[in-house]
């Protein structure tokens, strides 16, 4: 048994990767997570709008804050405020009565709004009324499931082939480095495609969530969204030699997403020293716009920023990920193996 | 047409992988490549291959659709069947009326009915006989095999000899690394590898008449650091002794005695080079 025990400690040892991940993460968690993982909202940005919009401010709980007071606007720029995330909570004050419009798809934020509602308003909530988890969560778990089809499946893929050496086989066939890079990559472009289709659709049919927003859209997003977790996949398997410890680093990828997304918990309720993390993932910001898009309708000009995030990131991960895939996994062939290789290397 | 290799050197980091090898390749032979473990001869090969590990020298090689080649890893892709493994190759290489020249080199191989099986489920000999099917699918002018046989049954090892000497006799250059002393005695020139190194190179019977010294036979060595098992008896190398006919020494016998002599002069160059 001491004979078994010493040479587990010994394999453990040189597995540096499981070692950080045995001692390093469950700290890192634990100290990331604590501060992400809270329900109360103590910051709902706030809008007034109306006539009595300046007086009704010093009367609020200071859960809310205003970030727009507008003495000249009605409900429907409330609306419009919700439904481009400009706001979560609207107050309307006007001659002819008092009404508070709660943007429903941010759940534990209107929750905590409704625990607040003012004395003499009348909540209302728009585009989840019944604040319904599984609207919310839908547009998010396409996300989610795209990540995860992206960077493990994707990943794994590439490495077995490194793993099998066929990787070699392939760099002394006729084939150029971007028939491989490609070929390699295509088939999980589809595939995701696929799941993205096949998810949303399951989504809308069977939690009736519904599709509010611009189409062209969404397939933008999509898109982007799948080209970075592509590149996720494909630098994952740059750095793994073999299929667990892909696994391993898909892992470590995919837990900071769900949970510091804002897919599980507002990012409004996480305090500030993790809450940045959140808005370097790409989950993040496909979250934004798919909810935006499915639930509210948002208007495609104000989603330009997520999208353009997105966008940033695609060309940053594909390309990095590329790079060292041609760089680092691909073996190469000799320029012209029919002239001198550096002949004058020999003879110096 | 002849391929050369001249002044080959590669480095690992601090490890001399290859070190001033020459190499003539002709089409119609078999070359075999041999040598003990991490002698060099993979780098060898996949260098001859067309892979850019960064070698230095003068290397004259066909273009990547002229050249077959089986790496020691295994050569197939273990999620394709037999025959989307042909047919992969045969789309890489652009081949045109590919179907009746596959099936053949999968008769001669006995993977003629295996064309549904997932390459990966089979045998050790049959993934190796079909990696060998692939590199000639294309008539390649250059098939490079990477101990192609190493840990074949002997009925396989004969199909995988029978489809080598065919390329060959077809007329493709074969460079072969090889682990069985006795087929590398069939082929028509040997590079001999120690430390990437070339220890002897030539014709079989040409390295075995170049040993310096005598082998004796013995029931019991009298200096085992010169002496190897064959059979039930031992031969001996004597580096001083008058070559004498009534020994008969195989190729083992001359790539252990030459093995030897290039330890005993690394040991005395240390002697003489204390650190």
């Amino acid at each position: 048994m001491q004979a078994m025990i010493v040479k587990e400690f010994r394999q453990m040892r040189r597995d540096r990767r499981t070692v950080a991940l045995m001692a390093g993460l469950p700290l890192l968690l634990l100290i990331v997570f604590g501060y992400a993982a809270r329900f109360d909202v103590t910051e709902i940005d706030t809008a007034l709008l109306g006539p009595g919009a300046v007086e009704m401010a010093t009367t609020l709980d200071p859960v809310f804050n205003v970030v727009t007071v507008n003495e000249l606007a009605g409900a429907d720029v409330g609306q419009d405020l919700l439904r481009n995330s400009e706001a979560g909570v609207v107050f309307v004050h006007t001659d002819s009565g008092q009404s508070m419009l709660i943007d429903g798809t941010e759940l534990f934020m209107a929750q905590s709004a409704l625990r607040r509602v003012p004395p003499g308003f009348q909540p209302n909530l728009l585009f989840n009324p019944n604040l319904d988890t599984a609207k919310v969560m839908v547009p998010a778990l396409i996300g989610l499931v795209l990540l995860f089809i992206g960077t493990v499946i994707t990943s794994l893929g590439v490495v077995r082939e490194r793993e099998q050496g066929t990787l070699e086989q392939l760099a002394v066939m006729p084939l150029r480095a971007v028939d491989v890079i490609v070929g390699k990559i295509a088939p999980y472009f589809v595939v995701a495609l696929l799941d993205i289709t096949i998810v949303t659709l399951a989504g809308l049919w069977l939690f009736d969530v519904p599709f509010k927003g611009s189409f062209p859209m969404f397939a933008l997003f999509s898109l982007t969204f799948i080209f970075v977790v592509l590149g996720l996949g494909v630098a994952i398997s740059t750095v793994s030699k073999s299929q667990s410890e892909a696994i391993q680093l898909a892992i470590m990828l995919l837990l900071p997403q769900i949970m510091l997304s804002g897919m599980i918990f507002p990012l409004e309720s996480m305090s500030a020293e993790v809450r940045w993390i959140g808005y370097f993932l790409p989950l993040t910001w496909f979250v934004i716009g798919a909810r935006g898009i499915l639930l509210k309708g948002t208007d495609p000009a104000t989603l330009l920023f997520p999208l353009g995030i997105l966008v940033l990131m695609a060309i940053v991960v594909f390309g990095i990920a590329v790079f060292r895939f041609h760089r680092d996994i691909a073996p190469k062939r000799s320029s012209n193996p029919t002239s001198p290789v550096s002949a004058a290397a020999v003879e110096s | 047409m002849s391929w050369t290799v001249k002044n080959l050197s590669l480095r690992f980091g601090d490890v001399n992988a290859l070190t001033n090898v020459n190499m003539t390749i002709t089409p119609g032979n078999i070359h075999a490549v041999i040598g003990g473990d991490g002698a060099g001869k993979s780098t060898l090969l996949k260098v001859l291959a067309g892979l850019d590990l960064h070698q230095t020298g003068q290397i004259h090689l066909p273009t990547p659709e002229n050249i077959g080649f089986v790496p020691a890893s295994g050569g197939i892709f273990g999620d394709l069947s037999v025959e989307e493994n042909m047919e992969f190759v045969a789309q890489a290489y652009r081949l045109k009326n590919w179907k009746p020249r596959a099936k053949m080199l999968l008769k001669h191989c006995a993977l003629d009915s295996f064309g549904d099986r997932i390459s990966g489920q089979m045998s050790g000999g049959e993934r190796r006989k079909l990696a060998g099917s692939m590199a000639l699918l294309p008539k390649p002018g250059l098939v490079i095999l990477d101990e192609v046989t190493t840990g074949v049954d002997p009925v396989s090892r004969m199909e995988l000899w029978r489809l080598i000497t065919r390329a060959a006799s077809d007329g493709a250059a074969v460079v072969a690394a090889m682990t069985y002393l006795d087929e590398a005695e069939r082929s028509a020139t040997i590079l001999l590898l120690h430390n990437g190194h070339v220890l002897a190179s030539g014709r079989p019977q040409d390295i075995v008449a170049a040993i310096q010294g005598s082998i004796i036979t013995q029931d019991t060595p009298t200096n085992r650091s010169l002496a190897w098992r064959r059979g039930r008896q031992w031969q001996q190398w004597d580096p001083n002794g008058t070559p004498d006919n009534t020994t008969s020494i195989t190729l083992e016998d001359a790539a252990i005695v030459l093995e030897l002599a290039q330890e005993r002069a690394e040991e005395r160059t240390q002697e003489g080079n204390p650190a």
